[in-house]
């Protein structure tokens, strides 16, 4: 055999042998893939906002005719103030499931509570917060969902916390309960007041 | 007490599992014949004892005995007793002790009709299970025990997931396992040849009736979850690449490839390395989706029993198992020498070509339930859903299909494609035929219609491998049937599932294509029209079951003035659980599925209401059984068949001559 014949049918090994290795090799990858999946702190099933720390987008949102309060626009969450922006319908029944919590949360005054009135009939809304108490100081309307779609709202109810600059610090989706207003909102909104 | 004699038989069994995996295997080392002997009884012993820990469980569920936790957590008393005796493996403990006593009736089945393997390596594969089975022990022992008590015991059982409370969900998982288990005997056969270092024909022969009946239970189990999925989740829908539906897949794509490959190693004595690779990856791919399934790792919408810490120990478990025999693989299998040369075009080339398609299918699923898991890693949400398969899956499957007709047809070592073409030619006009059909009666997109073509195809190109095989219309049909009758059962076997796999892809194609669904809101006396049919609410009314309430739909169907049929939709609430479920009327028909379900009540006296046009649906659960009565078949071919190779060979062959 000729010397590069010979250097040939080395690298053929080798690439022979690496061929048998590659089933593990794939797998120690693919393990560390679990490894780090099994965080328990992790949720699959939570999608995160791409709007998270962003400032709020730019919208004007007409008030709710029937209910006294004024309607919702990006210059109300520059006020310096801590605010929450709540993503309701009267179709949805986890709101329903939340509003109590809501309500609770306005009388105690602690931060201003506006509400996105989404993909909902004006009428239908008006029902609804007749039947269960208004909890928000200001009401945007997007009947059509295009300002949800800025928002990026996924799924009705989401709530978001706006510090005082604008800017969105977090965002719950789904209904509120008790845990997550103790534990995340109420101490997220104490820490945005610094 | 009952419960602690379960326990006390689980440790035993796990005890009776550790010599089983260490005495035999060290007596084949040492070539001690008292040793090596000892792996049969240990593991008749083993099924023993966990059967006697099954069954307690199943008692404590009986009887309703809420001291016992798991009992509490999962059953009531008022729940009939086909769902008492089904929620013993309807839980996360449960289910890992049904898993423990499949595994140790696999074994046994090994010890009983192994007598004539080489005592070698029938003491290697015992030991290699029962290792298995001692990673499983210590899981359900350690981590899940089902025969925790408590007291004061509870008034009433929590009641069992309503979902689950179904005749289809109470078989699905025993089949299922059955098939994941059974993968487990090529693993156990995978690993002792490795340690031996010797894979031949012989051993082929011995794998492949133990990976074909998995294969058929896992068949099986998936229609089955399938079909339940269809019928109890009320949106008309089959397979929704859900990740928990896809570890259930992989397997058998893997499981359907090593059932390929053993063909050619037991023939041909070539792709030894490869065909024990893929016994390998088949069973890890059945653990790993032991292990999605209960660790929380994926979203689903099925999941149950998530555990993190659980998870860990899982994990534990398959990087030992995984990882130590791909490393064993990468040490032992380059030393298994290679047999048999063949040209492109053979019967070889062709069930490579079977092997890599459905290595690179099973990839794209794997990559796709994993993805989410990987994005998530770089710091990004995403969720894979069918349209990613539809782009990658399909196209793949389907040079598969259209090669699947070929394939039987080719000999060995050297084709002659054009002879294997021209014996196709009813085959050609039956694909023909079928997209002409398909177009006439549809005029949409492309895809469909090749799709259904290519159904056909397959069909009659199975059905034209028999024919030519029985020599059917050449010669006199009595000598015909003879022939049909001497032919071997693998041969008929092999002519069910894939024309069973056609029948299926049809099934599918049309109904994912065709579906017509309609939701509305319907008031008693309503009529809808969907699909030519009328549907006519008659009644709404509230009824009580054994554990649960429901609101009965009656739907009157008829098309043109004639009745059709009758159907009865329900939702359920039970209200142990205070959870809905929803169970579908359908009424089926050789050529498409009338499904009706009730959705909720809109408050003002109206009540929504899907209704589906599924065609072709049953003929997805027709193409599944074929496949699976055709492993049967084929495990009822002598050749095969479990304890056969020598005795029986020789009167067969006198037979011949006289």
């Amino acid at each position: 055999m000729t010397e590069p014949a010979k250097d040939r049918a080395k690298t053929g090994t080798t690439a022979r042998q690496l061929a048998y290795l590659a089933p593990i090799l794939v797998f120690v990858v693919m393990s560390g893939y679990f490894l780090w999946g099994l965080d328990p702190g992790r949720n699959p099933r939570e999608l995160p906002s791409v709007m998270i720390d962003k400032p709020a987008p730019e919208f004007t949102a007409g008030p709710l005719a029937g209910i006294a309060v004024p309607g919702l626009a990006t210059a109300d969450l520059r006020t310096g103030q801590v605010s929450l922006v709540n993503v309701f319908a009267s179709w949805c029944i986890p709101c329903r499931a939340e509003h109590p919590l809501l309500m609770d949360l306005a009388r105690r005054e602690e931060v201003s509570i506006f509400g996105l009135n989404y993909k909902n009939k004006p009428e239908e809304a008006r029902a609804w917060l007749e039947e269960l108490g208004n909890p928000y100081t200001r009401i945007g309307t997007d009947e059509n969902g295009r300002i949800g779609i800025d928002w990026g709202v996924t799924g009705v109810p989401e709530t978001f916390v706006i510090d005082g600059s604008g800017h969105i610090r977090y965002r719950h989706w789904g209904p509120i309960d008790k845990d997550a207003l103790e534990r995340t909102i109420l101490p997220l909104i104490e820490e945005l007041r610094g | 007490m009952i419960p602690e004699i379960g326990h006390f038989a689980l440790i035993l069994t796990l005890a009776v599992a550790l010599v089983q995996g260490t005495l035999p295997m060290i007596g084949a080392a040492r070539g001690n014949d008292t040793w090596m002997a000892s792996a049969a009884p240990t593991a008749v012993l083993q099924l023993i004892f966990a059967l006697a820990a099954f069954l307690a469980l199943m008692h404590a569920y009986v009887t309703s005995d809420f001291t016992v936790v798991n009992v509490a957590l999962n059953s009531n008393s008022a729940m009939p007793m086909l769902y008492k005796v089904s929620a013993t493996w309807g839980n996360h403990e449960g289910s890992m002790l049904l898993w423990i006593v499949i595994l140790a009736v696999f074994g046994a089945a090994v010890a009983l009709f192994g007598a004539n393997l080489p005592v070698s390596l029938r003491a290697r594969v015992l030991s290699v299970q029962a290792w298995i089975a001692i990673g499983f022990l210590a899981f359900s022992l350690f981590t899940s025990n089902p025969f925790e008590r408590m007291f004061p015991a509870p008034l009433d059982g929590k009641d069992l997931n309503p979902l689950l409370q179904d005749p289809g969900l109470a078989f699905h998982p025993p089949m299922l396992y059955m098939g994941y288990v059974g993968f487990s005997i090529a693993f156990s056969f995978a690993i002792a040849a490795l340690i031996e270092g010797r894979v031949d024909a012989a051993w082929a022969r011995w794998v492949r009736p133990w990976t074909l009946a998995a294969w058929c239970f896992l068949t099986g189990g998936i229609a089955l979850g399938s079909w339940w999925a269809y019928y109890e989740l009320g949106w008309g829908g089959w397979w929704f690449w859900d990740p928990v539906e896809n570890v259930s897949f992989m397997p058998w794509l893997m499981g359907t490839a090593l059932l390929h490959s053993a063909i050619v190693v037991e023939k041909r004595d070539a792709l030894k390395s490869w065909t024990v690779l893929l016994a390998i990856l088949t069973f890890s791919l059945s653990l790993i989706g032991t292990f999605i399934v209960r660790s929380g790792l994926l979203t689903s919408v099925h999941a149950f029993a998530t555990d993190p810490e659980r998870g860990l120990f899982i994990l534990v478990l398959l990087f030992v198992t995984i990882g130590g025999s791909l490393i064993l693989y990468a040490v032992r299998a380059p030393s298994l020498k290679a047999g048999g040369l063949f040209a492109t075009v053979s019967r070889e080339g062709g069930l490579i070509l079977n092997n890599l398609l459905l290595s690179v299918a099973c990839a794209t699923v794997f990559l796709g339930t994993m993805y989410p898991l990987i994005a998530e890693t770089f710091g990004y949400k995403a969720t894979v859903g069918a349209p990613f398969y539809n782009l990658t899956f399909v196209p793949i499957m389907a040079p598969l299909v259209a090669a699947m007709a070929l394939g039987p047809l080719l000999s060995w070592k050297r084709a002659d494609l054009a002879g294997v073409v021209s014996r196709l030619k009813f085959a050609f006009l039956a694909m023909i035929a079928a997209a002409a059909l398909t177009l006439y009666l549809q005029r949409g997109p492309v895809i469909p219609v090749l799709a259904m073509g290519l159904a056909a195809w397959l069909f009659a190109g199975a059905v034209a491998e028999w024919a030519g095989r029985i020599k059917l219309f050449k010669t006199s049909p009595s000598d015909s049937l003879k022939r049909a009758i001497g032919l071997p059962g693998s041969a008929h076997g092999m002519t069910l599932a894939h024309a069973g796999m056609a029948v299926a892809i049809a099934g599918m194609v049309a109904s994912s294509t065709w579906k017509v669904e309609e939701i509305l809101v319907m008031r008693p006396g309503d009529t809808a029209t969907v699909a030519g049919y009328d549907y006519r609410l008659e009644k709404i009314e509230r009824l009580q079951g054994p554990n649960y309430i429901s609101d009965t739909a009656t739907i009157a169907v008829t098309r043109g003035g004639e009745a059709v049929a009758v159907q009865k939709p329900e939702k359920r609430t039970y209200p142990v659980q205070n959870m809905p479920t929803t169970e579908a009327a359908i009424h089926t028909t050789v050529l498409a599925d009338l499904y009706t379900a009730i959705g909720d009540p809109d408050g003002k006296g109206g009540q929504i209401v899907r209704i589906f046009y599924e065609p072709l649906v049953p003929w997805i659960w027709a193409g599944s059984l074929m496949m699976m009565l055709g492993g049967a078949l084929s495990l009822s071919d002598r050749r095969l068949r479990v304890g056969a190779p020598k005795r029986k060979r020789a009167p067969a062959l006198t037979e011949a001559r006289a």
